[in-house]
């Protein structure tokens, strides 16, 4: 029987290894798998790459992990947001790498990751200095820049209601990145609301399909 | 500045009265969400968000809503009839893709061929962020610029090169400011509306590019755009 469910948040994270490189969904404060970055955290792994939209804001989740010295590197568009202390702290003290992305390419790049390409050319950025030292060729004469998928080891996302088969149906715009990086990781692990059983999500509308997920844990919110 | 100048609102009416009825709609952060609030509501508009909304509504009532239903700015937004949420890989389709109709961003500078500053000044110490501007303005099929004409220095953003890192170059079709209204062609910047009571010298004056007028450059007017 396949059964993706788990018992509890330990479980879910058990074998995060130190330097992984971990997507965790979210925009803003919209869609963070709270409970599953705060389980990382107990969990201990170190020596993160963490790829995100944001670089967390006040204390809790992603602002924790780069808090507590967990993070090497972070891949996203956005850092900087209202309260996003530890992350200026950390950059400042050139603690951690910032790999800057546009947020589209970001996304792209986790889709073309999911989807077995080895890339793809894009106009957006083209033009800047994040195009720098990539490969620009000029396509229906406009320049585009190369990007490559960006893989990863784990993908912590948050998502309303699971089945055992891990179907997802996720709530409002908390969809964001969660639909995407559960493609484009080894292990997608997904914390939701409710587990439902097999059966109950419409299948005209999961929006993930259980293929892209390997554990899913019910955290009530 | 002293002089006659139009008002926030009037910029943002300004805007929103070139957009047309049944548009995909972007706006950017800070000033430009302002012309949402100000578009006639006779037009239908779909606004777009990046974060995954198509039809976004207003804010929701004190105390009612969704804490996950925000805008790109992170903001508490509702969502109308119609609406419907998407992942971040879709939404950036519809932006990336050509299927926005009109986007109204913000900027630092913008050249003399419409290339777009507005995600890095040249201020060291802070990390940069770039979110979905270079998407966005590579994208969408209008990109339209409401910004105060200069900096609070009294500085011209609109330059003959920018001077700041780009966004997107060559993306710009029409610039509003406080001061005029002005269009990106193939032969420069023209003119096409002034504030009541600005002298053209005046305004190339505050302007770092040259400026083309054109033959029937109308007036805006203070509190009646």
């Amino acid at each position: 029987m396949i059964d993706k469910r788990v018992g509890s948040l330990v479980e879910a994270v058990a074998d995060i290894r130190d330097g992984a490189t971990v997507l965790v969904g979210g925009f803003g404060n919209s869609g963070i798998p709270v409970e599953l970055v705060h389980a990382v955290l107990d969990q201990g792994a170190r020596d993160l790459t963490l790829v995100t939209n944001n670089a967390g804001s006040g204390d809790s989740d992603v602002a924790a992990l780069l808090r507590e010295h967990r993070v090497r590197k972070i891949i996203c568009s956005y850092p900087r947001t209202s309260g996003s202390i530890w992350f200026e702290e950390r950059y400042r003290a050139g603690e951690i790498e910032l790999e800057l992305v546009p947020q589209g390419t970001l996304s792209e790049r986790m889709r073309a990751a999911g989807a077995g390409l080895g890339g793809f050319f894009t106009p957006a950025g083209a033009d800047s200095l994040l195009a720098e030292g990539k490969e620009v060729r000029i396509i229906n004469g406009r320049r585009h820049v190369f990007e490559e998928p960006l893989h990863g080891d784990v993908a912590l996302i948050k998502a309303r209601k699971a089945d055992r088969w891990g179907n997802l149906v996720y709530s409002t715009a908390a969809r964001n990145f969660g639909p995407t990086m559960a493609t484009a990781a080894t292990l997608t692990v997904v914390q939701v609301r409710e587990f439902v059983e097999l059966g109950d999500l419409d299948p005209e509308c999961i929006v993930t399909p259980g293929i892209f997920v390997d554990r899913v844990v019910e955290v009530g919110v | 500045m002293s002089g006659p100048r139009l008002s926030l609102t009037d910029m943002a009416r300004r805007v929103a009265r070139d957009i047309p009825s049944g548009a995909y709609v972007n706006l950017g952060i800070g000033m430009p969400t302002l012309v949402g609030d100000v578009v006639s509501p006779e037009k239908e508009i779909v606004y777009h968000s990046e974060n995954g909304i198509l039809g976004m509504g207003p804010a929701p009532a004190p105390g009612e809503g969704d804490p996950e239903l925000i805008n790109a700015g992170k903001q508490p937004v509702t969502l109308v009839p119609g609406g419907s949420y998407f992942h971040h890989t879709d939404s950036f389709m519809m932006m990336r893709g050509g299927h926005i109709d009109v986007t109204v961003l913000g900027a630092f500078q913008i050249s003399a061929t419409g290339d777009l500053a507005n995600w890095a000044t040249d201020e060291v110490g802070h990390p940069p962020a770039v979110g979905g501007a270079m998407d966005l303005a590579v994208g969408a099929k209008r990109v339209l610029v409401l910004m105060t004409h200069t900096t609070k220095d009294g500085r011209p953003k609109i330059l003959p090169a920018c001077t700041f890192p780009l966004t997107a170059a060559g993306v710009v079709d029409r610039i509003y400011t406080e001061l005029a209204v002005i269009d990106v062609t193939a032969d420069g910047l023209v003119v096409r509306e002034v504030v009541a009571g600005l002298e053209r010298a005046e305004l190339q004056e505050r302007t770092g590019a040259r400026l083309a007028f054109a033959d029937d450059v109308a007036e805006l007017e203070p509190g009646a755009v």
